[in-house]
């Protein structure tokens, strides 16, 4: 086992982890923040990224150990103080989510284009990001408002 | 859909990785980036004692400009390189092949030299470096690219040998270069890829160097020397084309025929030295 510390949404952990542990089952089972989801387990579905350090990344595709003395930020972190985030608003308003499975995935993935890319994507660019992300509810067009939307008011 | 038991070692240099490495031979895995790596591992399609993590060696991540060539350090994110001013300017071929590789997010973890040393034969990084004439730069010596691939993941690396950095010829005044792949899915592997570099002087091809991806064990040069000591026109690119398809034999995928693979380059490669002569002239 090793110890690994890692601050999450604002808060500061220390555990125990096995070096085998993938970061979405340490946030998921360790620390009990279930709004990561866990999809494929490769990395092609999208629905576990979370933000590590401002980066949006898979957590399936890292261990827990990795992210020793890393900032991560999770979708439970997102709606600062209660108040939605202006993505979760614009999800909100153009109906960007049905069953909500790969929304988390997709609202971290798009702050992280928003706040350190690209803080007014075009159309296309807004697609190949959501590219790495399966939705299979909506279609994906609300979802392409939604990020457009937030990226306006932003 | 979760790894086997495994010792972690952080390595703290590239002494200790290779000493690491050394001492465990093949039961010893290296993970930079881990976007090809984690999923294996996820798989147990590989069952590795032991993972040295490279992520904490400081000084690794560099994108600079060296001699001739950009090099990039092992731990350098694709995402990174996407966004480098000296490879847009310097490298266009490399600058067109990032966009293709992966996703947004497994970009902004997954490394370039990860990419090459993991060796898919249908990536595009190991096939833009193949085209471009480019080195990889490990722990002991310095391999041409055209060296380094030798079938489906497998490079001439040895198990206690280290991928220190990749370096990309900058493409020179004169030179034009391009890449094109078909794939079914954006950010899926190409069911064929095709990438040339052409020199021109004086209105006449003085030098080419064509490779095809995918539809090979591994990146692999292809003879285009018809091009040489004229103007590329349709014809020209055209009659190159079906010079390569017919040489080449793709195994069939789920998702194409050996003859529609062959098809697939005989259109990409009229369309990469095509368009690499327009980017020279």
């Amino acid at each position: 086992m090793n110890a690994i510390a890692v601050t999450v949404n604002g808060r500061s952990y220390t555990e125990l982890v096995e070096p085998r542990l993938l970061l979405s089952d340490f946030l998921r089972h360790t620390l009990g923040l279930t709004g990561t989801h866990v999809g494929c387990e490769h990395g092609v579905c999208g629905a576990c990224t979370v933000r590590l350090d401002g980066t949006a990344v898979r957590s399936c595709l890292l261990l827990a150990v990795q992210a020793d003395g890393a900032a991560i930020e999770t979708v439970e972190g997102l709606a600062a103080n209660g108040d939605l985030h202006p993505l979760q608003e614009a999800f909100r308003k153009h109906h960007a989510l049905q069953c909500g499975f790969c929304t988390s995935g997709i609202l971290m993935a798009a702050a992280d284009l928003l706040e350190n890319r690209d803080a007014a994507p075009t159309r296309e660019e807004i697609v190949d990001m959501l590219s790495g992300h399966l939705c299979r509810c909506t279609g994906y067009e609300p979802i392409v408002d939604a990020i457009a939307d937030a990226a306006g008011s932003s | 859909m979760k790894p086997v038991p495994f010792t972690y070692v952080r390595a703290e240099s590239v002494e200790h990785a290779v000493e690491t490495l050394r001492a465990h031979g093949d039961e010893a895995k290296v993970l930079a980036g881990g976007q090809s790596l984690l999923p294996a591992l996820n798989m147990r399609l590989v069952r590795p004692a032991v993972l040295v993590d490279l992520n904490f060696v400081a000084g690794l991540d560099g994108v600079t400009q060296e001699n001739g060539s950009i090099r990039i350090g092992a731990l350098a994110r694709q995402a990174a390189a996407q966004r480098s001013e000296l490879v847009r300017t310097g490298c266009p071929l490399l600058a067109e092949s990032l966009p293709l590789v992966g996703h947004f997010v497994t970009r902004n973890r997954g490394t370039v030299c990860g990419s090459i040393a993991h060796a898919d034969s249908a990536a595009e990084l190991p096939l833009a470096l193949v085209a471009l004439g480019g080195e990889v730069v490990t722990s002991r010596r310095t391999v041409p690219a055209s060296e380094f691939f030798v079938t489906h993941f497998t490079t001439t690396l040895e198990p206690d040998e280290l991928v220190i950095a990749t370096n990309w010829p900058r493409l020179e005044a004169g030179e034009g270069s391009a890449l094109d792949e078909f794939a079914v899915r954006q950010g899926d592997f190409a069911l064929a890829s095709a990438a040339c570099v052409l020199h021109v002087e004086d209105a006449r091809v003085t030098d080419v160097r064509l490779a095809v991806g995918s539809v090979t064990d591994h990146p692999e040069l292809v003879d285009a020397s018809a091009l040489v000591g004229h103007a590329v026109d349709t014809d020209g690119a055209r009659s190159v084309a079906d010079a390569v398809a017919a040489s080449i034999d793709p195994p069939p995928n789920l998702h194409g025929s050996p003859e529609y693979r062959r098809r697939l380059i005989e259109v990409l490669v009229e369309r990469v030295v095509a368009r690499a002569w327009a980017e020279a002239t």
